[in-house]
């Protein structure tokens, strides 16, 4: 197990270093310098020799790489061009809106991915794993931005149970609960109607295995050997899908961002985008990229932890 | 088996939904009912109505005349695509497992593996920021992401094959492995790569959608489903329909070539019948 751990270890450790020289160099093709790219045609000279300077521009490639780099690993992202303010903190208040976005959204996934993808593998071709299934057909096709306007129709346009839009902050958990549950439900969906196809696909394999035909011999019933047996091997999958969803959802949640007014980390982006603001560009860009390989790496030990197979086959 | 039969509607509802897409697509590079480009104020947030089947939206253009249009930009970035995908991921991922276990192999999964940290979305963020927003880079962006899609599904179909008899067989009468991979392996896991071909189309509908959505696609005056759904976004609950019909295209669409996906792997790999409806 330890070698095991070692070897991912090591993987992430590439991974993220492969990505960051991506990322910057990237940046580092850019037509004209990054600071002449950044202000634009009309800039005075002495503004251009100023961030220059201030982006270090002036030092060798390998040189700012490695400052950018050990900046990062120190928690400093430099300072942004158009908030003038360290990029760190920045994306810090945004993920505090993002991040529990993702995970909220992941819980309700999976609330409702499991029981449905249970009952639909328990009714086999039955009524109620047809219905389940057609449904997941059509959750699968639905954009997650569009869910969301409708939702915002309903519930926030006719009903009036929601506001369509805006962040309060946490002071008030309540009032910040209700304001992510739209764009959670939103998010969410999508990716249940994933979930619960592979649960239930999964359940499927699960109940032709040898061990729950031995099961039934020694008297449970199938709803019995279904919960005993057959779930936790089912979920040995579902697990790794959970995993890739949570980077899905942290990747969807910037364009959800963009339905509700939402704060997040998407909406940095875009205003960083449009400002031609490259230090959060490349700042939040890195952020989510080690969110996607930290998870895939939590994963990849989870999985070793639930399947000690997985643990000898691969260094 | 009964339960083939019982899936056999679902190949012909997503072969005609992506043969219906497909020739709305066609049909407005010749006609279409209105002018897509033609802002007429007078005639704005109209529901639909005989002249105007599906209505216009706050320029007073003409929606049914957007969709079609539209409908011609989402197949043209995913048909890029999800080639692009294909024409670099196919032979990377043939050649990883003509030479399994090799440097060659280790450097193409790899090198998926880093891509893949990379999703769609932030590729386009990337590239925008650098080249700013447009169709080119929407397709750059989601064809990026397709390639170690293709690249790791050739490279397990084929190392599949390399033991079989036949590739021996092929082995013994002098072929190479280039050869053999173009000769023997590619026609064997064609289907494969046809039926995950029909899932990736899908998937690049909807990316594209979402990344005209946020902005970063296809560029005005070029209409597009996803900006036709940013645009209506703040007129949501004036005029519902403008948001409501672009929506409804995307989620046939991608629904027609998903039934058309699944329909498929029914007839390539009967094994799967029946486990995923």
């Amino acid at each position: 197990m330890t070698r095991f751990v070692l070897g991912r270890v090591t993987m992430m450790l590439a991974s993220l270093l492969v990505a960051s020289i991506v990322i910057f160099l990237v940046l580092e093709v850019l037509p004209g310098d990054p600071a002449a790219f950044m202000l634009g045609l009309n800039s005075s000279a002495e503004a251009l020799q100023a961030l220059r300077e201030q982006l270090g521009l002036n030092q060798p490639v390998l040189a700012r790489y490695g400052a950018w780099l050990s900046g990062m690993v120190r928690g400093d992202f430099g300072i942004s061009y158009t908030y003038r303010v360290p990029v760190a903190g920045l994306i810090a208040d945004r993920l505090w809106v993002s991040l529990p976005l993702a995970i909220y959204a992941l819980t309700l996934s999976t609330l409702i991915a499991i029981p449905v993808g249970l009952l639909a593998a328990a009714n086999r071709n039955g009524a109620v794993d047809l219905g389940a299934m057609g449904l997941a057909q059509i959750g699968i096709a639905l954009p997650n931005f569009w869910f969301a306007m409708l939702l915002v129709l309903v519930f926030s346009v006719g009903l009036r149970w929601f506001s369509s839009g805006g962040f309060p902050g946490w002071e008030d958990p309540g009032a910040a609960m209700a304001a992510l549950t739209l764009p959670a439900i939103a998010l969410a969906l999508p990716q249940a109607s994933i979930l619960a196809r592979i649960m239930r696909s999964s359940l499927i394999d699960a109940l032709e295995e040898d061990y729950v035909r031995t099961a039934r011999a020694k008297g449970l019933t199938r709803t019995q050997a279904l919960i005993r047996h057959a779930l936790r091997n089912a979920l040995i999958p579902v697990i790794t899908i959970m995993g890739l969803q949570f980077s899905f959802l942290l990747a969807g949640a910037i364009i959800i961002e963009n339905v509700f007014y939402l704060p997040g980390l998407g909406r940095l982006a875009f205003q960083a985008i449009s400002a031609r603001d490259l230090i959060v560009v490349r700042s939040v860009v890195m952020i989510l990229v080690f969110a996607v390989i930290v998870v895939t790496f939590l994963v990849d030990i989870a999985y070793a932890l639930v399947d000690p197979r997985l643990r000898q086959g691969r260094p | 088996m009964k339960k083939g039969t019982r899936l056999q509607p679902n190949l012909l509802i997503g072969a005609a939904i992506s043969l219906l897409v497909l020739a709305m697509a066609l049909l407005s590079l010749v006609w279409t009912p209105f002018d897509v480009t033609v802002l007429v104020v007078g005639d704005r947030l109209q529901p639909p109505n005989g002249t105007h089947w599906l209505g216009t939206d706050h320029f007073g253009r003409d929606i049914f005349s957007m969709i079609l249009v539209g409908a011609r930009t989402s197949i043209a970035v995913a048909v890029v695509a999800v080639g692009l995908g294909i024409g670099l991921g196919v032979p990377l991922g043939l050649a990883a497992a003509a030479n399994a276990g090799s440097l060659l192999d280790d450097l193409v999964m790899r090198g998926n593996d880093i891509v893949f940290a990379f999703p769609a979305l932030i590729i386009a963020i990337l590239i925008t920021a650098i080249f700013g927003p447009g169709a080119i880079n929407a397709i750059v962006a989601i064809g990026i992401f397709n390639i170690p899609v293709f690249a790791r599904l050739t490279r397990g179909s084929a190392l599949a094959l390399w033991p079989r008899d036949f590739i021996k067989a092929a082995r013994l009468a002098g072929k190479g492995r280039v050869l053999i991979s173009i000769e023997h392996i590619l026609p064997n896991v064609a289907n494969t790569l046809i039926v995950q071909a029909t899932i990736q189309f899908s998937l690049a509908i909807l990316a594209e959608a979402g990344l005209a959505y946020v902005g970063l696609g296809a560029q005005p005056p070029m209409p597009s489903w996803g900006r036709m759904l940013a645009e209506a976004q703040t007129m949501i609950a004036l005029a519902p329909h403008v948001a409501i019909i672009p929506g409804l295209a995307i989620v046939v669409t991608v629904l027609g070539l998903n039934l058309l996906g699944d329909g498929l792997r029914d007839i390539f790999d009967p094994r799967m019948r029946g486990r995923r409806p």
